[in-house]
């Protein structure tokens, strides 16, 4: 995919713009000059400016996925920042957070400025989650001040838990000096021993070994204790079970700085995906149960989790087309999220457009302290382009993500992610026409 | 040599579990055994109906009686057998199932039988192979033809199978055979009761519509029949069982047990037997055991799924 450089002035016209931070919900035109945006509602187009017919499609603030793996540098056959960003783009987000379980690891500052430094190339922007630990072991803290001069937004072991009670308390307190969330994986690593599913009944006739809930559960509820003990800030990765749910709803009551994101796959499905071993439904935390979802959505209305993160996580087919228990963990998201939140979430009452376009775009940001991109004049321009009623099949041929391990293959899906505008550039799975 | 199945006795062309098998299929399958035994019990016990079908036996994992029971059902059938075992092939030097998948359909066998320690392997080859695929037993998930031996015996025994009382013991979080006994035997009308530590009971396994109990006394009083599972040896490492001595003492099925309840339950045993561990010897000797009749079973079932499955005058 190659990114389009935008006309000095283009008009956008025809779209639908929301923006809930401005209460906006209107179809209107939006003129882009050079990358801000100059006029929101009605455009009276002069003779010097290219105009786009949008045909009803949605504009809205960037989204910006807090939680991917983008394999590079280590894995380059699943997954390259460029590829990423590419499949990023494809599915409407501006901007991505890269977890540090690479290789090497993102542990050092030259990793970090080098992943940023790979990724100024494309439009969708990279920001780096270092790793807590040296090495993700678990042992000794990273050299947190420098890696956030260098870029770092956030600290996550994610792929494992900080099993040391005491290393996770020292990284929430140090944290506190350079205002960073810690990112927690929770999953209790002697629970889950040798677990390829949700254990459940599905677990039980399929002869999987489980992943069990309380695996999560009991991960989260020590995070959640040392966050509240130390005053750190916590960030609960894909949290995917109602215990866990009810927990972190207890200790924001509570005052504890603790927040939550939920994925599309766990919204979507339940372990009953997981029926004929595709191994595209085996990822960690696993599918859980319709209990758990019908949470989730409720959590994600409530704003109790605040942010929807993919966990894009790409493996090649050498790594999953294997049998289930030997495949390794993870699935594609980038590519279908919008689509999946408009249309099993919107489009079925679960959600309204503007808290979908919330936990996409205001949400993440506001847990890492980003900048909020805007549909106002002035503004820099930074947007999210999806059509809300055009239908599409998830096709694997057509990912730009270098991997095919999506549990949503073949899913036909209403409302179809176009692409971002970001500065001056347009880049997506749509040609622009202007 | 893939045949177009018409008038096909079974809905499915593999056999991969009995989870969702009709009462009515699996009526054709025990019928068919029992003519499968009459050749047993011939002097010349050889027919020609699987001559110029080609049967592989896939091995990943050992189990020589399971696979000398397949051997011997495709020898009486005249079908040609090629053996894969784990030991010694490809299949441990790293040779993914995928590849084993593509050779096998490039050699355009008809039969494949696999037996592999991942649960779904052989529906993995089922989906990318022309061959007819049976289940000879896939990690902790289905081991469709030893459920079916073991009603086999249950319906010589006690004529029918519907409203049998039949408890399972032992290990169910890692049996197979537990799984599609379950399956097989509720489609079948009879009853089931799993009984074991609730260390080794999966988890909703109740969901199943079975009566679940942790009192081995409980199982044999309620029980017409009582399939003892052999206990794997190393379960006492991880945390799930104390020592090998509690479990015998707390569910090893005696006499000395037996005879508390007011009538003896059939003893069945997938085998082989951990003498003195699941069972003592005075109870797998006695009269009370059909295990020598499941071995004899097995052969005969193992004739009628490969004839139902493949044999050329059911693919006309
Ligand atoms: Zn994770």
């Amino acid at each position: 995919m190659e990114s389009y450089i935008l006309p000095d002035r283009l008009c956008l016209k025809n779209a639908r713009l929301i923006d809930p931070a401005l209460n906006l919900d209107q179809v209107g035109d939006l003129l882009l000059e050079r990358g801000i945006i100059t006029s929101v509602g009605s455009v009276s187009a002069s003779g010097n400016t290219l105009s786009w017919n949008l045909n009803g499609a949605i504009i809205c603030p960037g989204f910006f996925d807090l939680h991917v793996h983008l394999r590079e540098p280590g894995n380059e056959v699943a997954e390259t920042i460029r590829s990423g960003q590419e499949s990023a783009a494809a599915g409407g987000f501006t901007a991505v957070a890269a977890m540090p379980n690479t290789t090497p690891p993102l542990d050092q500052a030259g990793v970090v400025r080098w992943v940023i430094e790979q990724a100024s190339f494309f439009p969708v922007s990279v920001y780096p989650v270092a790793a807590i630990t040296r090495g993700r072991k678990g042992e000794e803290l990273t050299e947190m001040v420098e890696l956030r001069q260098s870029g770092a937004i956030a600290f996550s072991d994610d792929g494992s838990w900080v099993l040391s009670a005491e290393v996770m308390r020292r990284a929430l307190e140090y944290s506190l000096l350079v205002d960073a969330p810690i990112i927690s994986h929770a999953e209790e690593p002697t629970l889950s021993k040798g677990g390829q599913m949700h254990e459940g009944e599905m677990s039980t006739r399929l002869g999987l070994p489980g992943l069990p809930r309380i695996s999560e559960d009991v991960a989260t509820l020590r995070d959640l204790m040392l966050a509240e003990y130390t005053g750190g800030r916590l960030h609960l990765a894909h949290v995917s079970t109602s215990g866990a749910l009810a927990a972190l709803e207890a200790a924001q009551a509570r005052g504890v700085k603790v927040s939550g994101e939920a994925t599309p796959h766990h919204l979507v499905l339940t372990d009953g995906a997981v029926v004929g071993y595709d191994t595209s439904t085996k990822m960690k935390p696993p599918l859980r149960e319709a209990e758990d979802a019908s949470s989730l959505w409720k959590a994600i209305k409530s704003g109790v989790i605040a942010a929807i993160a993919t966990d894009h996580a790409p493996h090649t087919s050498e790594d999953k087309e294997v049998p289930y228990d030997e495949a390794s963990f993870g699935a594609l998201g980038l590519e279908t999220a919008v689509a999946l939140l408009w249309d099993h979430g919107v489009g079925k009452g679960l959600l309204d457009p503007f808290e979908m376009v919330r936990r996409f775009c205001h949400g993440p940001r506001a847990i890492v302290g980003l900048p909020i991109p805007a549909l106002k004049e002035g503004a820099p321009v930074e947007l999210t382009v999806f059509h809300p009623d055009e239908e599409w099949q998830v096709d694997k041929t057509r990912f730009y993500s270098k991997s095919v391990n999506s549990p949503f293959v073949g899913w036909k899906l209403t409302g179809r992610p176009w692409g971002i505008l970001k500065g001056q550039r347009w880049a997506g799975r749509v040609e622009p026409k202007f | 040599m893939d045949h177009e199945r018409k008038n096909r006795p079974l809905t499915s062309r593999h056999l991969l579990g009995l989870e969702g098998l009709a009462a009515e299929e699996i009526k054709t399958i025990l019928d068919a055994s029992e003519a499968m035994k009459e050749i047993l019990d011939r002097p010349i016990k050889k027919v020609p109906t699987l001559r110029g079908v080609t049967v592989v036996n896939l091995f990943f994992e050992a189990s020589t009686r399971t696979r000398i029971s397949f051997e011997l059902a495709e020898k009486r059938l005249s079908a040609d057998l090629v053996n894969f075992t784990k030991i010694g092939s490809s299949v441990s030097k790293g040779e993914t199932l995928l590849d084993t998948a593509r050779n096998i359909e490039a050699m355009r066998v008809e039969v494949v039988v696999i037996r592999h320690q991942s649960p779904g392997a052989p529906g993995f080859l089922a989906d990318r192979l022309h061959s007819v695929v049976i289940n000879a037993g896939d990690g902790a998930h289905e081991h469709p033809t030893q459920a079916l031996l073991d009603m086999l015996t249950l319906r010589q025994k006690f004529g029918d199978l519907k409203g049998l009382r039949v408890a399972i013991l032992g290990d169910i979080s890692h049996s197979r055979v537990a799984m599609s006994n379950v399956y097989g035997l509720k489609a079948m009308g009879a009853e089931v009761m799993l009984c074991g530590p609730p260390t080794l009971m999966p988890r909703n396994i109740d969901a199943l519509g079975v009566k679940v109990s942790y009192k081995v006394d409980e199982a044999i009083a309620w029980a017409d029949a009582l399939n003892v599972l052999r206990l794997q040896l190393e379960r006492q490492q991880s945390a799930l069982l104390p020592s090998l001595r509690e479990y015998a003492l707390t569910f090893g099925i005696t006499l000395q047990r037996l005879g508390k309840a007011k009538r003896t339950p059939v003893i069945l045993h997938p085998g082989p037997i951990n003498r003195g561990v699941e069972i003592e010897s005075a109870v797998a000797d006695s009269d009370a055991s059909v295990i020598l009749d499941q071995v004899t079973n097995g052969v005969a079932v193992r004739m009628a799924v490969l004839v139902l499955l493949s044999a050329p005058e059911v693919l006309m």
